[in-house]
């Protein structure tokens, strides 16, 4: 149960290293680019986090401490129907936070975790708490210190959007990082 | 009428604690074919008086589902006391019972005279003459239904309790909470805290005199007490994680909730004078949604340590929880009924989450209500009655469904998400 999450990290840390080879080219624009990539559709998500290259090393490029010093812009993920596992197509979003808080160990994320509408009130703030404990494992494994994160679940009570059906419950089912 | 003025200090209370209303109306949803037929007959000189005493009754026990009244344009006679009705013309409307009474205005308030009749057995069952201070007209009514209500089914009447919930306007980070107290049928909505972060889970101290609930308001979870009369509240717990789903239990002195301190919720019982806390359950799933048995000797709760959630009940003289509910795979959020030999709880089933009943002595699980967004079922201090919250055209609402399931109400509100209905113990 513990290797599955973290082979899955490694073969995404190996895109990355693929894609951050080519983004180097980007020079300066580095920035810029970083936003807008992680802002698109989740197919592309994986290229958007790959300006930093540090992953499995201590040095980073330039370019990639440059990325660093912003706070992700994407800060949203989402989960499937009863389900905690954080998708492959956003562990690049959580690989992107990682980066963010290692190359800044004074930064503070809360990560609140979110459920749909249906169940019950108080078990949905544990299942809430469960999805944003996954990201937070996911983090600590990436290397980022416990003291830098916290978690809060805030269950059903604050939805993202209104409706009844499964678009807006998907949209429900999240965890949001908060610096 | 010792016990009546209690009421009424509480009432006007609370009227001192709040400012706005939020008032919810009944639709009565499904009728008991069960139900006994009464009539109640207009009070004599209730003209001009700022409640409609007889009406309120009449809706009190229509909303019971025990009673099914006879409309007041059948009623050809309106008498005011038991000399002056005619037995005979009430048994052609096969009337079985009939409450008649007169109102007046007196120099504090007013002063109420009401009788209850048995039509079949031709006879005069009760009748007292009520003194109303002030204008509490509402809850003079609600306890007569009270006294109607007992007389005729040897059951407590629930109709001077309260009830709490909580309501939520806007969307995302932008949402306004309200917790809540009105009478049971939904009238006069008190509102005794506000917040913009979430508020949830109101719990009645069994005295009726606080409410027990979790309040985000320090951008996470707390348990808060507060008076409900005054106001006055204090933080009863800042625990790391989830601070939730407080139960008092039925001394008063201990309050269950589900902590996640550890790494995941489990059940602790705080102590309410030391707020020493005493860890209940210890296993690597959630386990939360405490309520206590009336004799304070065992806790129900929902747990997920089976896979998915269902309901346990732990005793506290020790040994292992012993799982309760086998139909499908989630059942949670249970509560005791007054005698602890029924629960009540949100069953998931193909149709949706729906509140149902289960038997102590057995496993066998009934299906309530007719609505399939179920939470938060509340059973009515005499046990007749759960009101749950559900949704209504997108809305969240309030429902309500008698324990044998034959009648339903609903109380929607005009403004927002209605949830989370707390009802209140006995309060006189």
């Amino acid at each position: 149960m513990q290797l599955k999450p973290l082979a899955r990290s490694l073969a995404a840390a190996l895109s990355i290293v693929v894609i951050a080879g080519c983004s180097s080219t980007g020079g300066t624009q580095d920035g810029d680019s970083y936003g807008s990539q992680d802002g698109s559709t989740t197919g592309s998500s994986t290229s958007g986090t790959g300006t930093g290259s540090q992953y499995g090393s201590t040095s980073g490029s330039g370019a990639g401490q440059q990325a660093d010093s912003r706070i992700p812009e994407v800060r949203t993920i989402y989960f499937d129907y009863d389900r905690d596992t954080i998708k492959s197509e956003y562990e690049s979003v959580v690989m992107a936070h990682a980066r963010y808080l290692r190359a800044n160990p004074n930064a503070q994320v809360v990560l609140h975790g979110h459920t749909d509408e249906r169940g019950t009130r108080e078990y949905n703030m544990a299942l809430g708490e469960r999805r944003a404990g996954a990201v937070e494992r996911f983090l600590n494994i990436q290397g980022v210190s416990s003291s830098q994160m916290s978690v809060v679940s805030y269950g059903e009570e604050r939805p993202a959007v209104n409706g009844q059906d499964e678009s807006a419950y998907a949209q429900n089912r999240r965890v949001v990082f908060n610096y | 009428m010792h016990s009546l003025s209690k009421v009424w200090l509480f009432c006007l209370l609370l009227l001192v604690s709040s400012a706005a209303s939020a008032n919810l109306t009944i639709e009565i949803t499904r009728g008991s074919d069960q139900a006994l037929p009464i009539g109640v007959v207009p009070f004599a000189g209730s003209d001009g008086l700022p409640e409609d005493v007889a009406q309120i009754v009449q809706d009190d026990l229509e909303r019971s589902g025990y009673f099914a009244p006879l409309a007041r344009s059948a009623m050809f006679e309106q008498p005011s006391q038991s000399d002056d009705v005619q037995f005979d013309t009430w048994r052609s409307l096969d009337v079985r019972y009939l409450v008649v009474g007169q109102a007046e205005q007196t120099d504090g308030g007013f002063e109420l005279q009401f009788e209850l009749m048995d039509i079949s057995g031709q006879r005069r069952m009760i009748g007292e003459t009520v003194t109303v201070r002030g204008d509490d007209l509402r809850g003079a009514a609600h306890y007569i239904s009270d006294q109607i209500f007992e007389e005729i089914t040897d059951i407590r009447g629930a109709f001077s309790t309260k009830i709490a919930y909580v309501t939520a306007q806007g969307i995302g980070d932008d949402m306004q909470f309200g917790l809540y107290v009105a009478d049971a049928d939904g009238r006069r909505s008190e509102q005794v805290l506000t917040s913009d972060e979430p508020i949830m889970s109101p719990a009645w101290s069994p005295d009726g005199t606080k409410l027990a609930y979790v309040s985000f308001e320090t951008e996470r979870p707390a348990i808060y007490i507060q008076d409900v009369a005054t106001g006055q509240r204090v933080q009863a717990t800042s625990f790391e994680g989830i601070n939730g789903a407080p139960a008092w239990s039925p001394d008063g002195r201990r309050i269950a909730m589900s902590l996640s301190k550890d790494g995941q919720p489990e059940i602790y019982i705080m102590d309410v004078g030391s707020r020493s806390a005493e860890r209940i359950t210890n296993n690597n799933s959630i386990d939360t949604e405490p309520a206590w048995a009336p004799d304070g000797q065992s806790l129900l709760f929902t747990s997920d340590r089976s896979g998915g959630p269902q309901l346990y009940q732990y005793s506290l003289g020790g040994g292992e929880a012993q799982r309760l509910t086998f139909t499908g795979n989630y059942n949670a959020r249970g509560r005791y009924s007054p005698d602890g030999e029924q629960i009540f709880l949100i069953h998931r089933s193909s149709n949706g989450y729906q509140v149902a009943r289960q038997d102590l002595s057995g496993d066998r699980l009934v299906v309530l209500s007719e609505s399939t967004r179920d939470e938060s079922p509340s059973v009515a201090p005499n046990g007749t009655m759960v009101i749950f919250a559900t949704q209504q055209g997108g809305n969240g609402v309030l429902s309500a469904v008698s324990a044998d399931g034959r009648s339903s109400f609903r109380l929607p509100s005009a403004q927002g998400d209605v949830r989370d209905p707390a009802w209140s113990p006995f309060l006189n």
